[in-house]
């Protein structure tokens, strides 16, 4: 087959994009098993302080209570995104993903603060198997919440060259769920990690 | 015809000529399991080889019925059949494990030997706490008395076994495991770390003797005789790696050693315990 | 920063001739594969028609390609650990200290991530778009990912004998001897990377497989008319979604611990290394059944189909892959009985661990019944499929045993352990998928494999195995331990020595497969597939050219029954000549999975030697990668449909010349349905 029989497709079919996004959520399914077992692995390893700082020591409320603001609110706000892409209005898809992108840097911050503040201190990953596992599940989340924004960042720069096609609504459709995700498990780090550690 | 010369070795071998009663009910265990089993490996062979050999397809005068898909009395004795014999086995397996539990004491009417076993890089420190004596790569006992061992390593994880006796319990450091066995006859056996653990891992074995109460006794004098202490120093010297370690023999032990050993590696943190781990009586 | 990392000119392996002679047939291994393709001036085929493509019948070849040459890689290691015990009464034996146990550690690795996970990738990807009646994959450039993934992580097990050593904590890597403190050198690493880079592959294929078969089925195909194959695939792929994230947990904590100095299974501060045989085993169990899976479903397939009968208790069949999938995450704690957990704990998972029992004792049953009152015809796979019959089922009943917790005090850890699960592995998924080779070897390439090699190579594996591990048995009896180099008890070297003779035989049977195919090869032209169904055979990959066109089915078909193409050639539609062809949309080459597979591999290869601005340069091509695939919204084109009419004519040409049925002269062949020809 020569390139000169065959052409560019123009699109692909409807049920390619709910292939795309059923696959997704199946993904999401496997990162929700990863999630899992480091939840499980906190909790086994929470009194493996071997004489170091405990989470009441560390974990300071006012900043756990900020990190939460911070990405709940994003996830309002993609949903605002969501909404706008519903009624394809691009201008304010863009509003409302720079200010996800702008909360979502700002959770970061906070978090590197919080780690490196930690570290600093001498409570670092390697002072105990409770802060490696402390570490492992807050930053595994970090980390996530970092692809996204970088994620978000390129959708930004997608929808500023392309407009809001196809593929690009099903990216952001996709994008969404990742983003909705990482607040779930959000919730459950502010409620296995940080409550019981200071309650 | 492999497998029967290869037999003629394995019978005297210390799993199938066992010399104590846990060694003895394990095999039991492994020789009734087969022997159930075999109602539904036999039927295989036969029908594996009856069907290879009357359905090949030269041979015209077997029946063909090509579109046989289902038939439910069959379905039933396919699923029924292993399923029972699967339910009779869950009983044998759940009582031989309570019964044949490593943590489970022996004679409970008779007062064990106490024994500490320390895993180390690559060979193993026995110690006998109540004669504050230690001994490397030797554990003698005498016949009939069962033994209370606690295990823990001062490296990787180990893995104790004295086949002849009973089944093995992995060594971890930080971590005690316990291991009940008794010799109901005299003799040497091999015993030996089963879980690779680097470079000498193929040497670390030990000879563990039952013999006589006299023996015994007179084995500890000998013991005590060592002008060799294992104070903390020597201990030190001693958890070095160094592999084929000659016996050795301790005539004190520093106080304490086994639970320090243990303590090392915990920094004041709880020791995990495992479930129903229950000291023995 | 040291631009090297910690590579040195030491880490080349000129310390021994062993591993300096490994180190040599590697690099000649990759040189003189280079040096064939450009004798053969094949760069721009092998680039740009092969490397470049996602097409799912490609990618599983060359999976396949990947799993044979792992296979002799791995091959080797055995073969060096059978005459090293063979020899080693009271002496060393003539392996260099620490080589036997880096050996007893990639054997183990190579075969079950670059052996049998690519084989099983591969058989997927080559048959299960067919046989459910789809044009590809649901997510082609994952999948073209996926092969270069695992690609990567064999390259960096190969390049471990190149430069450094490999790990000695064997294909498990139990902390804390696989920690830092105990194993500071590359070995570990490169072990973690290979395992950790294939694991990611193997998840989004089993995501890929998934969505496939649960979004991709032609028009009437109903989950209850799927080929067997297809739904141990199916089951196969939840397992693989489910499992894999333990293994990268567990994996990821480990290199933590030994890159950052964290203490998730350190012996001091905090570690606990049960947590990380917890956390492996529950990947673990299920992996093996990820590898037999596949495996039991190729033989539903050829049993059927040479019996000449349907497969007997179909939904049976699908009920017990569907039991077996979940019990299998139910049983994981039989791989450690012997860890001080509790009576309860310990009866409870040895009785999980019989329950599977059931399940797999009626696929053997049904399998037998298949048999039946059918007429066998004994090609090489139906060959290897009875020699799996009988053979399996005695691994199946030391399994029974081990998984009695009192029995396995004393038989873990000893060869009785390394007898039965080689004893699974070697006649149920090895045979499995080399009956599957075999089987489906035309569809690929369009000719058939020589049936008398593959018949000797069946011979030489079968009794090699017996020979080799049947000893093993009886040495665990004896009380002989796993993993050792060099022993001391005499009555233990009779068995050893008839176990490498077991080995020399199994290497007959790989020269066998050898030689099958270059035999194969020089004669393709006497053995040419041309109607693209060489077996008369029941599902719906039958239906296509062998080998087929770029999208499979020109029209996708009707299904109207289980045994698709079966039903099909009963009433009369199988060759269906349509009266008008539409264009196809096909997704384009792309070299970038190739891309990231080759970044990802320098990667690895860069963690483990600590050279960290590689690391991040890497990182950063991966993610452009990324970026510029998920930018792409021209990733697909269009074969006009009268290219699909040119493909299509010409095959229905071929089909005129073709015989009615290509198993016409075979004995015992009862030539039913005889499907009509379309003019």
């Amino acid at each position: 087959m020569t390139s000169a029989t065959m052409t560019d497709a123009p699109s692909i079919s409807s049920e390619k994009y709910e292939e795309k996004a059923f696959g997704f959520w199946i993904y999401l399914m496997s990162d929700a098993i990863i999630f899992a077992l480091l939840f499980a692995t906190y909790v086994v390893m929470l009194g493996n302080t071997a004489g170091g700082p405990t989470g009441k020591e560390l974990f300071s409320l006012e900043r756990a209570a900020g990190e939460t603001t911070l990405l709940l609110l994003s996830s309002t706000t993609f949903g605002f995104a969501s909404v706008a892409l519903a009624a394809s209005e691009r201008s304010r898809v863009l509003l409302w993903l720079v200010v996800t992108l702008a909360l979502g840097a700002g959770f970061l911050f906070l978090e590197y603060r919080e780690f490196s503040g930690m570290i600093a201190q001498g409570a670092g990953p390697d002072r105990s198997g409770f802060l490696s596992s402390f570490f492992t599940l807050v930053g595994t989340h970090g980390l996530h919440v970092s692809i996204g924004t970088l994620c978000i960042l390129v959708m930004i720069g997608q929808v500023l060259v392309k407009g809001l096609t196809t593929p690009v609504v099903s990216r952001l459709a996709r994008l969404g769920l990742f983003w909705h995700f990482l607040d779930i498990v959000w919730v459950a780090i502010f409620s296995v990690v940080y409550l019981p550690g200071l309650l | 015809m492999v497998l029967l010369c290869s037999g003629c070795g394995a019978l005297t071998s210390p799993d199938l000529a066992p010399s104590g009663p846990v060694t003895l009910a394990e095999r039991q265990l492994l020789f009734d399991a087969i022997s159930i089993m075999m109602i539904v490996i036999i039927p295989v062979f036969i029908m594996a080889v009856l069907f290879t050999w009357r359905y090949r397809g030269t041979n015209r005068n077997a029946r063909y019925t090509p579109n046989l898909a289902y038939h439910w009395p069959v379905e039933i004795l396919v699923w029924g059949v292993p399923a029972a014999i699967i339910i009779w086995l869950g009983f044998h397996l759940w009582g031989n494990t309570h019964r044949l539990d490593p943590y489970k004491a022996i004679d409970p009417g008779v007062e064990p030997l106490q024994i500490e076993a320390v895993a180390q890089d690559w060979k193993w420190l026995f110690i006998y706490p109540e004669q504050n004596i230690a001994v490397v790569n030797e554990l003698v006992f005498p016949t009939g008395r069962p033994l209370a061992i606690r295990i823990t390593s001062d490296t990787v994880m180990n893995s104790f076994v004295i086949p002849a006796l009973g089944g093995q319990i992995y060594a971890m450091a930080g971590m005690q495991t316990r291991l009940h066995l008794l010799a109901d006859k005299p003799g040497r056996f091999m015993g030996r770390n089963v879980q690779y653990s680097g470079r000498g891992f193929a040497d670390q074995q030990f000879n563990a003797i039952a013999t006589t109460k006299e023996n015994f006794d007179a084995w500890v004098a000998k013991v005590k005789a060592s002008p060799d202490t294992l104070d903390a120093q020597t201990y030190e010297q001693l958890a070095k790696p160094s592999a084929k370690v000659p016996v050795t023999y301790y005539s004190g032990v520093e106080p304490n050693l086994f639970s320090t050993i243990i303590a090392k590696w915990r920094h004041g943190d709880p020791a995990p315990t495992t479930a129903a781990a229950k000291p023995a009586e | 920063m040291d631009i090297f990392g910690r590579l040195t000119l030491d880490s080349l392996p000129f310390y021994s001739a062993i591993a300096a002679s490994g180190a040599a047939a590697t690099v000649l291994g990759a040189l003189s594969v280079m040096a064939v393709i450009t004798y053969f001036g094949a760069w721009r085929l092998v680039l740009f028609d092969w490397v470049s493509s996602i097409d799912h019948k490609k990618i599983g070849i060359m999976y396949i390609m990947l799993a044979l040459v792992m296979l002799m890689r791995g091959f080797i290691d055995a073969a060096m650990m059978r005459s090293q015990q063979a020899i080693a009464y009271n002496n060393d034996g003539y392996l260099p200290p620490g080589h036997f146990d880096q050996i007893f550690s990639s054997h183990g690795t190579i075969m079950i991530f670059f052996m049998a996970m690519p084989f099983l990738s591969g058989l997927i990807n080559l048959i299960t778009p067919q046989q459910i009646g789809s044009r590809d994959v649901a997510f082609p450039f994952m999948n073209s990912v996926s092969l270069w993934l695992t690609t990567a992580g064999a390259g960096l097990v190969l390049i471990s004998l190149v430069i450094g050593k490999f790990s000695t904590a064997g294909w498990t890597g139990y902390p804390p001897y696989s920690g830092a403190e105990y194993n500071p050198g590359v070995g570990v690493d490169y072990w973690l990377w290979a395992v950790l880079i294939s694991g990611v592959g193997s998840t989004m294929s089993g995501i890929n497989f998934l969505v496939t078969i649960i979004k991709c089925r032609a028009p009437g195909m109903y989950l209850f008319r799927m080929p067997l194959f297809t739904w141990t695939v199916f089951v196969t792929s939840v397992l693989m979604i489910f499992a894999f994230p333990a293994l990268t947990v567990a994996c990821c904590m480990l290199a933590l611990d030994r890159t950052l100095g964290m203490h998730f299974f350190t012996n001091a501060m905090g570690g606990n290394m049960m947590n990380y045989i917890n956390l492996f085993w529950l990947w673990g169990h299920p992996e093996v059944y990820i590898l037999v899976l596949p495996a039991f479903g190729v033989f539903s397939e050829v049993v059927a189909a040479f019996s000449q009968k349907r497969l007997f208790g179909y939904i049976s069949l699908v009920l017990a892959t569907m039991a077996i999938g979940l019990l299998s995450f139910t049983v994981w704690l039989h791989h450690f009985f012997t860890m001080g957990s509790s009576a309860d704990v310990n009866s409870f998972f040895g009785i999980m661990t019989t329950i599977i029992a059931v399940p797999t004792g009626v696929k053997v049953f049904d399998w037998l019944l298949t048999m039946y009152r059918g007429r066998i015809i004994f090609k090489p796979s139906m060959l290897y499929t009875i020699g799996f019959l009988v053979t399996f089922v005695i691994g199946g009943l030391s399994g029974v045993l081990l998984a009695m917790p009192p029995v396995d005090y004393l038989m873990h850890n000893t060869t009785f352990l390394i007898a039965h699960f080689h004893n699974m592995i070697i006649p149920g998924v090895l045979f499995g998928y080399l009956a599957g080779y075999m089987f489906w070897f035309p569809k690929a390439f369009g000719f058939k494999l020589n049936e008398k090699w593959g018949a000797w190579s069946f011979w030489c594996w079968i009794i090699g195995f017996y020979l080799a591990f049947m000893p093993l048995y009886v040495l665990g009896l004896m009380g002989m331990p796993r993993r050792m180099e060099h022993y001391d008890i005499a009555a233990w070297q009779p068995h050893l020595i008839i176990a490498a003779i077991g080995a020399f035989i199994i290497l007959l049977g790989i020269v066998c497969l050898i030689v099958q195919l270059a035999v194969s090869i020089r004669d393709r032209k006497q053995a040419l597939d041309l109607t693209g169904d060489p077996w008369n055979g029941r599902s719906l990959e039958w239906a296509t050219s062998s080998p087929p066109a770029p999208y499979n089915f020109a029209v996708l078909p009707q299904v109207e029954s289980v045994d698709a193409f079966w039903n099909m050639k009963e009433r009369g539609v199988a060759y269906e000549r349509p009266d008008h062809y539409v264009e196809i949309v096909l997704p384009k080459n792309t070299f970038i999975g190739a891309f990231i597979g080759g970044a990802v591999f320098v990667f690895g290869f860069a963690m483990v030697w600590y050279i960290w601005w590689l690391v991040i340069l890497c990182l950063a091509a991966i993610v452009l990668a990324l970026i510029v695939r998920a930018s792409d919204d021209q990733s697909n084109i269009t074969m006009p449909a009268s290219t699909v009419q040119a493909i299509e004519d010409e095959r229905f040409a071929q089909l005129a010349k073709a015989p009615r049925n290509e198993m016409g002269d075979e004995p015992g062949f009862v030539g039913e349905p005889v499907p009509e020809v379309s003019t």
